[in-house]
Parts: C-alpha cells; sequence; structure tokens
C-alpha cells in the first residue's frame, strides 16, 4: 500500500527533525521545530512538528500517540462497572464528569433511571468538576504567555473544590463515584455548608483572574485577534465546548440536550463571544467558571431527598442495543458510544472526547501564526492528552 | 574629593578588585532571595523555602552546591569551544559593569569621566555571549532565542541610551559621579535641601530608562529569549550545572546594576541630604544608601516579572521602535530646550 | 430540550424524529437502506456505501452541519470472548447460562458487512443528532467525507489505523497514533488483547473472597454494627 511507504518517509522525516540538525537544516530556508512532546506548552506529550520560516508557522502537524492507552479495546474486555474506572482517566482534571455519559448511556440501554436525588448529586459534582478543571485553565493561559502567578492561585484554589468532591466520593482525581442507577454514597454531613462557601472563593478567584489577565493589555494583545476560528470551520472540524461558543455558536448539550441531570432546574445561561480568538475563549470560560458555581449555589439550595440509587441487579447486564449519549464536559462535548449484546460487558465502546476534536483544527488554525502564537492558541483551546490518545 | 586611605596604587587596585568581584555573587544572591525566593512566594501565596537556615537563608548555598554538584553536559553537536566561553563572556560583562558603579565619593572601583558611556558600551556585551550561547548549542530553540536575544537587546540598547542623555544634558557629564554630584548639589526652585534628583525632571526619562532595562535584562514582560514556556529557556536550554550558574549569576547581577545605575542617575546615587558631597563619612553610609536606593528599584523591576504577561517579539519591537524612541527623542530636545532656557 | 422522557411517557411519538427521518428519507431517496428510531433519544439512518459521501452532503444541506465523530463498529464476535473464563469466574453464569451462540446481530439499522462506518451529526437548529451507518463491503474502502467536514480527518486516520478501513480520497491516510512499526488493527475483533493472553483477568466481577481468618471477625462486627442500630434495619 503507498500508506506504508508514505508512513516510513514520515517516521524518517521526523528523525531527522528531531536530530535537530541546525546547519544542515538551516541551508533550506525551513526550519523543522519540534514543539513537544516534552515541551512545557504541550501538558503531556503532544508533539506539534511545526516548519518554520524565520518564526511563522508555515504547516503545523500535530503527532500523537504517546499516551494512546487503547481505552476502546479495553472497555470490551470489562464489565461496566469496571470501565468506569478507565474512563475515569481520559480526562483526569474533570474526572467525575467523564463517568456521568457513560453512565446515563448505559442506564438508557437497560432503562433505568436514577433517582432525583442522585440526579442532583451527580450535577452538583459535575459542576464542581467543571469548576476544578477550568479554575485551572484559567491560570495555566497565563504561564502560557509568561506570567506565573495565575497558575499558582488556581492550584491554591482549584485545591479547595477538589478538597469538596473528595469529601464526597473519596478520590480526589478519580473518584470512581457514579454507579449504574445511582451513586455509590450520599453526601456527608456540613457538605453542603463547606460547599457553599468554596462557591465563594471561586467566584474571587474568578474575580482575581479578571484583574490579572483580562484587564492585562499585554494578555490582550497576545490573544486578541490570536487564532480566530469562524463559526463554520469550527462546526466543520466539530469543535465542542467553550471553543465552539467562542465562535459566536450558541450550542451547550446543557441545556439543548439535557440528558435528564439537573440543568433545566436552576437559572442559568449559555455564555458566547462573538471574535472566535484566544481571547473569546479564555473570557468564555472564564464566565462559564463563573457560572458554574452559580449552578451549584443554586443546586444545592434544593436537593431533594430521597433514595440515591434505583433498583438494579447485583451483576449488571445491559439489555442489546445501541445508545449514542453526550454531555457538556468541562473541555467540551464527551459521548460514549456503546454497543451492547446483552453481555456484563460493552460490544464496542467508542469515545468520542472534545479534546480531540478539538486539536484537530491544529493544522489549519496554525497556518501563518508565530511560534509564540503557537504556545497561547494551543492554551487556549484547552486540551488534555488523556482525552486525545485516549 | 578626599581620598579615604592613602594607599599605593596596586594595593588600592587589589582591594578594589577583590570588592567587586565579590560583590557580584553577594548581590545577586541578595536579589535571589529578597525576590525570586520570598517576594515571589509571597505574591503567589505560596511557601518560599524555609527550612534551610533561619527564613531559608541557607536555600542559597544549598543551591548553589547542587549546581556545582551537576555534570557539565556538552551537546553532541555544540561547537564545543565557544559553548563553554559564551557564559563567561555574559558574565564578563556584568563585571565590567560594576567597575563604574559609585558607592560613596571614593567607593568607586575606577571614576572615568565616560562613565555612562562605558557602563552603556559593556551592558550591550552581553548580547555577543547569549548569541554565542544560542548558536553554539545546535539545538533549534537555543537558536530562536539568541536571535530574539539579539533583536531584542540591540532594540533597547537605544532607548536606554537616548534616555541616559536626557540626564547626561542636564548634569552636563558623562561621569557617574558628577551626576550624583549635580544632583547633590541642585535645587529644585531655589530649594537645596534634598538636592534635585533627576527622577523629578526627567521622569519620562526614568521611565523609559526602567522599561528598556528591563527588556535588557530579559525579565517579563520581554523575556522572549527565555521564555520558559515557549522556547522551554531559549538560549540557555542547554546548559547544566556550572555554567548555567554563571549565566544566572550574570542575570542577577546585572539586574542589580542596572539598580545601581538607575539610583545613580535618578536617585541621587549615594548622596544623603543634609551632608557635604566631599563627607567622608559618605563612603561609610553611602553604600547602605545605595543599597537601599537598589533594592526599591529592583523590587519594581521583579514585582512586574512576577506578574505581567509576556509580549511577542514583533509587538515588542514595535513597541521599541514606536513609541520608546520618539519619547526618548523627545525627551532629548526637551531637555536641550529647557537647559538653553533656564 | 426535552429530548429525555421518563421511560413510562416514552410511548408518546418522537414527532420531531418522526418528521425528521421523513424528511430525510425523502431527501436521500433511493440511498436509504434502513433505518431506526428509537423515541426520544436517537435516529439511525443506515444508507448505501456508494452514496456515503453523497448522503452526508444531503444530510449537511439538511441542517446537520455540526460534526460529532466518525468511526467503526467490528460486528465479528471475537474468538477469545472477553477473556472471561477464568476460575473466579467459573461459578458465575452457570444458573442463567445456555449453550453459547454466536451473536451476529448487528444492531441498529442492520447490516450485512463485518465492518459498519458510523458517523455522528448533530443539527444546531432543530438540535437534534443524527447517527448515519454504512456497510464497508470485502475491499475495505469507503468513500471519504473530509471534503464535507474537515473534522472528519483525524477520524478517518483513527479508523484506518484501527480498523483497516481505507478512505478513498484521503490525502494524508497515515497512522494516527500507532508507532509506524505497528503491524494489526488493533479494534478489530480478532485482534489479541496481548495483555490479557499473557496474564489473564482476575474477575469478570471483582468481589475478592474474605479471608478464612478474618472471616469470624468481620462477622461479630457486622453482628455488633446490627444491634448498636436497635436490631432492626
Amino acid at each position: 500500500m503507498t500508506a506504508t511507504s508514505d508512513r516510513e518517509q514520515m517516521a524518517y522525516i521526523s528523525s531527522q527533525a528531531a536530530d535537530a540538525r541546525v546547519n544542515v537544516e538551516l541551508d533550506t530556508g525551513d526550519m523543522t521545530l519540534n514543539i513537544g512532546p516534552q515541551h512545557p506548552a504541550t501538558h503531556g506529550t503532544l508533539r506539534i512538528a511545526c516548519q518554520l520560516d524565520g518564526e511563522q508557522v508555515i504547516t503545523a502537524e500535530p503527532i500523537m500517540g504517546y499516551m494512546h492507552r487503547g481505552y476502546e479495546k479495553l472497555c470490551e474486555v470489562r464489565t461496566y462497572p469496571q470501565c468506569t474506572t478507565l474512563i475515569n482517566r481520559i480526562d483526569w482534571l474533570g474526572s467525575f464528569a467523564n463517568e456521568v455519559p457513560f453512565i446515563l448511556a448505559a442506564e438508557r440501554l437497560m432503562e433505568v433511571e436514577a433517582p432525583p436525588r442522585a440526579q442532583w448529586i451527580r450535577t452538583i459534582l459535575f459542576e464542581l468538576s467543571r469548576v476544578a478543571n477550568l479554575a485551572l485553565f484559567l491560570g495555566d493561559m497565563g504561564v502560557q504567555i509568561g506570567a506565573l502567578t495565575p497558575v499558582f492561585f488556581a492550584f491554591r484554589d482549584r485545591e479547595r473544590v477538589l478538597n469538596q468532591i473528595e469529601e464526597v466520593t473519596g478520590g480526589r482525581f478519580h473518584p470512581n463515584f457514579d454507579r449504574i442507577g445511582g451513586l455509590k454514597d450520599d453526601i456527608p454531613k456540613g457538605w453542603i455548608e463547606e460547599t457553599r462557601s468554596v462557591m465563594i472563593k471561586m467566584r474571587t478567584f474568578c474575580d482575581e483572574m479578571e484583574d490579572l489577565l483580562v484587564g492585562n493589555e499585554i494578555f490582550q494583545a497576545r490573544c486578541r485577534g490570536v487564532g480566530v476560528i469562524p463559526p463554520e470551520v469550527a462546526l466543520g472540524y466539530g469543535l465542542s465546548g467553550a471553543n465552539l461558543r467562542a465562535s459566536g455558536v450558541d450550542w451547550d448539550l446543557r441545556r439543548d440536550a439535557n440528558p435528564g441531570l439537573a440543568w433545566d432546574q436552576v437559572d442559568w445561561r449559555v455564555w458566547t463571544h462573538p471574535d472566535g480568538d484566544s481571547f473569546a475563549r479564555y473570557w468564555v470560560r472564564l464566565q462559564e467558571t463563573r457560572e458554574a458555581t452559580h449552578i451549584v449555589d443554586q443546586l444545592l439550595d434544593g436537593i431533594p431527598s430521597g433514595p440515591i440509587m434505583a433498583k438494579v441487579p447485583r451483576i449488571i447486564k445491559v439489555p442489546a442495543g445501541e445508545a449514542y449519549l453526550s454531555t457538556e464536559n468541562p473541555l467540551g462535548e464527551m459521548g460514549y458510544y456503546i454497543v451492547s449484546k446483552g453481555d456484563l460487558g460493552p460490544f464496542r465502546v467508542k469515545i468520542r472526547t472534545p479534546s480531540f476534536n478539538n486539536i484537530s483544527i491544529v493544522p489549519w488554525v496554525m497556518k501563518g501564526v508565530y511560534v509564540p502564537d503557537v504556545i497561547t492558541i494551543l492554551g487556549s483551546l484547552y486540551f488534555i492528552l488523556g482525552d486525545i490518545d485516549r | 574629593m578626599t581620598t579615604l586611605l592613602a594607599l599605593p596604587y596596586w594595593q588600592e587596585t587589589g582591594i578594589k578588585l577583590g570588592l567587586a568581584l565579590a560583590i557580584i555573587p553577594t548581590t545577586s544572591l541578595i536579589l535571589v532571595y529578597l525576590f525570586l525566593f520570598k517576594m515571589m512566594a509571597f505574591m503567589q501565596s505560596r511557601l518560599g523555602p524555609n527550612d534551610t537556615g533561619p527564613y531559608g537563608t541557607l536555600q542559597l548555598i544549598a543551591e548553589a552546591i547542587k549546581f556545582l554538584q551537576k555534570e557539565d553536559i556538552h551537546p553532541a553537536q555544540a561547537d564545543r569551544r565557544v559553548f563553554r566561553m559564551a557564559p563567561v563572556v555574559v558574565l564578563a560583562s556584568t563585571f565590567l559593569l560594576y567597575v563604574v558603579l559609585p558607592a560613596g565619593p571614593d567607593a568607586i572601583v575606577q571614576d572615568l569621566d565616560t562613565g555612562v558611556f562605558y557602563a552603556m558600551a559593556v551592558s550591550s556585551l552581553s548580547v555577543l555571549g547569549i548569541l554565542m550561547a544560542g548558536w553554539s548549542s545546535a539545538n533549534k530553540y537555543a537558536l530562536l532565542g539568541g536571535l530574539r536575544a539579539a533583536g531584542q537587546l540591540i532594540a533597547y540598547e537605544l532607548p536606554l541610551i537616548l534616555a541616559v542623555m536626557g540626564v547626561v544634558v542636564q548634569a552636563e557629564t558623562l561621569n557617574l559621579q558628577g551626576i550624583v554630584e549635580a544632583q547633590a548639589t541642585g535645587e529644585i526652585f531655589g530649594f537645596g535641601g534634598i538636592g534635585n534628583p533627576f527622577i523629578l525632571t526627567q521622569f519620562l526619562a526614568f521611565l523609559i530608562f526602567m522599561i528598556a532595562a528591563q527588556a535588557e535584562l530579559t525579565q517579563t514582560p520581554f523575556d522572549m529569549p527565555v521564555a520558559e514556556t515557549e522556547l522551554v529557556g531559549g538560549f540557555h536550554i542547554e546548559y547544566t550545572g556550572f555554567r548555567f550558574l554563571l549565566f544566572f549569576m550574570a542575570e542577577f547581577g546585572t539586574a542589580f546594576a542596572f539598580a545601581a545605575l538607575a539610583s545613580v542617575m535618578f536617585l541621587g546615587g549615594w548622596w544623603i541630604p543634609g551632608f557635604d558631597v566631599d563627607d567622608n563619612i559618605l563612603n561609610v553610609l553611602g553604600p547602605g544608601v545605595m543599597l537601599g536606593k537598589i533594592l526599591l528599584i529592583s523590587f519594581f523591576i521583579f514585582w512586574v516579572r512576577f506578574t505581567y504577561p509576556r509580549l511577542r517579539e514583533d509587538q515588542l519591537q514595535k513597541f521599541a521602535w514606536k513609541v520608546l524612541i520618539p519619547l526618548a527623542l523627545a525627551n532629548i530636545v526637551l531637555t536641550g530646550i529647557f537647559k538653553v532656557v533656564f | 430540550m426535552t429530548d429525555e422522557t421518563p421511560p413510562e411517557e416514552s410511548v408518546v411519538a418522537d414527532e420531531k424524529r418522526e418528521a425528521l427521518l421523513a424528511d430525510l428519507s425523502e431527501h436521500l431517496g433511493e440511498n436509504l437502506v434502513e433505518s431506526h428510531l428509537r423515541p426520544h433519544e436517537d435516529l439511525w439512518l443506515r444508507v448505501t456505501s456508494e452514496s456515503w459521501q453523497d448522503s452526508i452532503r444531503i444530510a449537511k444541506s439538511a441542517g446537520f452541519e455540526y460534526f460529532g465523530f466518525l468511526s467503526a463498529i467490528d460486528w465479528e464476535v471475537a474468538p477469545e470472548g472477553r477473556y472471561e473464563d477464568t476460575e473466579f469466574d467459573a461459578g458465575l453464569d452457570e444458573e442463567d447460562d445456555e449453550p453459547v451462540e454466536v451473536d451476529s446481530s448487528t444492531g441498529y439499522g442492520g447490516g450485512g458487512t463485518r465492518f459498519q462506518i458510523l458517523t455522528q451529526l448533530n443539527s444546531l437548529s432543530q438540535q437534534i443528532g443524527l447517527l448515519l451507518k454504512t456497510d464497508v463491503g470485502e475491499d475495505m474502502t469507503i468513500d471519504t467525507i473530509r471534503d464535507v467536514f474537515a473534522g472528519a480527518d483525524w477520524h478517518e486516520r483513527e479508523t484506518y489505523e484501527m480498523f483497516g478501513i481505507s478512505f478513498r480520497g484521503h490525502p494524508t491516510l497515515q497512522p494516527l497514533y500507532l508507532p509506524t512499526e505497528f503491524e494489526g488493527h488493533p479494534l478489530r475483533k480478532d485482534f489479541p488483547l496481548l495483555a490479557r493472553q499473557v496474564k489473564p483477568w482476575p474477575g469478570v466481577v471483582d468481589i475478592e473472597e474474605i479471608p478464612e481468618h478474618l472471616e469470624a471477625q468481620l462477622e461479630a462486627e457486622v453482628m455488633a454494627a446490627f444491634e448498636a442500630n436497635g436490631g432492626a434495619s
């Protein structure tokens, strides 16, 4: 097949590039710059092979797979409850949010519905992982542009949210708390009040970020008009989450395709920004973090009483069928296409992760930008390696 | 000026040389400890080092030992001789700067008549070292960093010198001691109590000087040559251990030297109001006053460094050529006019 | 907005999706092979593999302009099963176990071949999702939809390396994740999971047995807790 020889040729080119033979390659006029796999801006192991003309990028090609763990295959040899352990590790900054669509999809196939109390607590934990996840982005974007302070604030304040998640689930990062038919446990005593005070602190954090970065002229100079993604392109590439909304597309699965969680019970709004540049993406995420704290606040007021588990058999067998269910995760639309043949485990799971689509736009958006902008755009697209490679 | 001690020339030179050599590591240690360790930690709401020695002061020694222990690595493709020389060149430029920095009427290594000119000239030597480091590392990131540094330092050398010109015109001398004297004997609308620190008359020049110095020192928002998150350290990406320590020392030593230059030219230097310019006691008190002023200015340098994001290279160049240089030129013209009128 | 309906209400007809199905069947014409509708949940359409690209284009012009994902399904049953026959599970399924028969169903929308391509598109204006399937013939080749949805580029590359399905007209059909020297297509059902063959999974149902020396102690604890609760739960 021709593809094989292309493959070999590609490997040859990349090995050449990795050798960093400056002298040889400078003769050609263009320079290949490998950003990654061990580069601070790729938080993880993404590699972007850039062809440079001076400092201007001619082509940028992401090369991934350094962290490919084959979850889709591994899910096929596990039972449904065991799959959630893997799924936790896809977007590791907002783990609980990963579990929810998978569990909901399985519930849909089983025609089981979790009791209202479980749905509310799910929604609260979902939004808490959103706050924890996006808080890190809000700080990290500063580091990408050279401001060191925001990220430390982010780590400090994210810890408070993680503490709240840990108090309920027992896990800071990988809760593995969601069950088919409900939740593992109820929330502990006094947790609601604590969470409320944490949400106030998180709003202060958002204000700090607004002061430190959004209002900063240098931040604006670096981000405005950089990496502009028009809405039709964003839709064609399947961008989701804040990246899509920053391009002015008013689409949020929490509102537009709510799979039964408690979002429709509270008063909140979807934020969009018309510009579609890096600044818009930052701004939308900042507003979303703030909005999420308000959602949590309202949800805390009205948790219904009742059981937290529906009646499900001890050994879970999911009836034959197919279901696709996606939710609006911190990074964007995360969905699971589950094919069941009535077994203990899924027959096939297709994991549609937000970062995979979000990063697939990189070759398009990085044409003609400067090297520093590569970092800004990557930072503002906000990806998590586990979420790309699965 | 009176002489503090009557010593043979070679003895005096020896003492001064020893002092100057000792002062560079000391000053960079002071800055690193005070600002990089403690102030940065405080601003970013985290703990600085606090276990090694009182308030973590001995952490510096631990760091220095750590650097000394590390292996001295040369990249296989590196131009070894240039690679090894580069940090020394950078550090040499810092050492040379200290020669003309006055800390008292006699506390100066060499009182050059063209002190300002000399300081500006040797401070730009570091570009050479950085370019050498960037090129010889055989690393694309280092090369990009080195070239950025070259472009940036040349662009900012101009506003720096032009800003200083205003001071020179007002003081009517290139001698740094002369500038201190001019400020000490100056008057503000007939009031000579605090002399006439040039920051009052040359405020614009002071601002331009500080901005250009920030770029010259490759501190944020102008740290593109280093840019940890994009160039991963830029020109010193391939340096380890002692050679990296040299770069590090040069960075902070130069920061200290520029703060000293600013305090000499704009804040009145070592002079204390109420004393004669020639007073011998100033040789003892002067260094203390200088240190205070230097730390104040360094505080601003590092404050900006820890809080601001980084500009892009083209934005930086635009800022230098389209904003700073015209402003600095206007400042010289204005200073000239006022000089003639008054 | 009200996609989710409690099960007892799901008998209510899903007018939105039925209207959509009628509309799309008209547009697709004879491209459409089969369709399946789960009320208030999803709509599956299976189109002929020759018209794959055209059908996607038609769907796009019908308002489905937001690309979700593209992947494939291998309907063959894995020869190794799910590696569940370990000693722990040996007795697990016996009560309700019929003799194992090969389940050769091909899911909603049916299908005649081992491999099926699956893609998901969304319509923003109608707030609805659509799942499109097509069979992949013996030549393991299908038209690319990269020209319709630019985002399908990487999804097709992933499908190519994971299933070995080629996409006609895709200019850079190279592996996305796997190392260059990798052979085989991991997501095919007959691709063995090496880790499992070397070391079997300790159990499909991970309920650990209580060690004997702890059994009595644990029982006493449970009893104590039971009595502390007033003897009733």
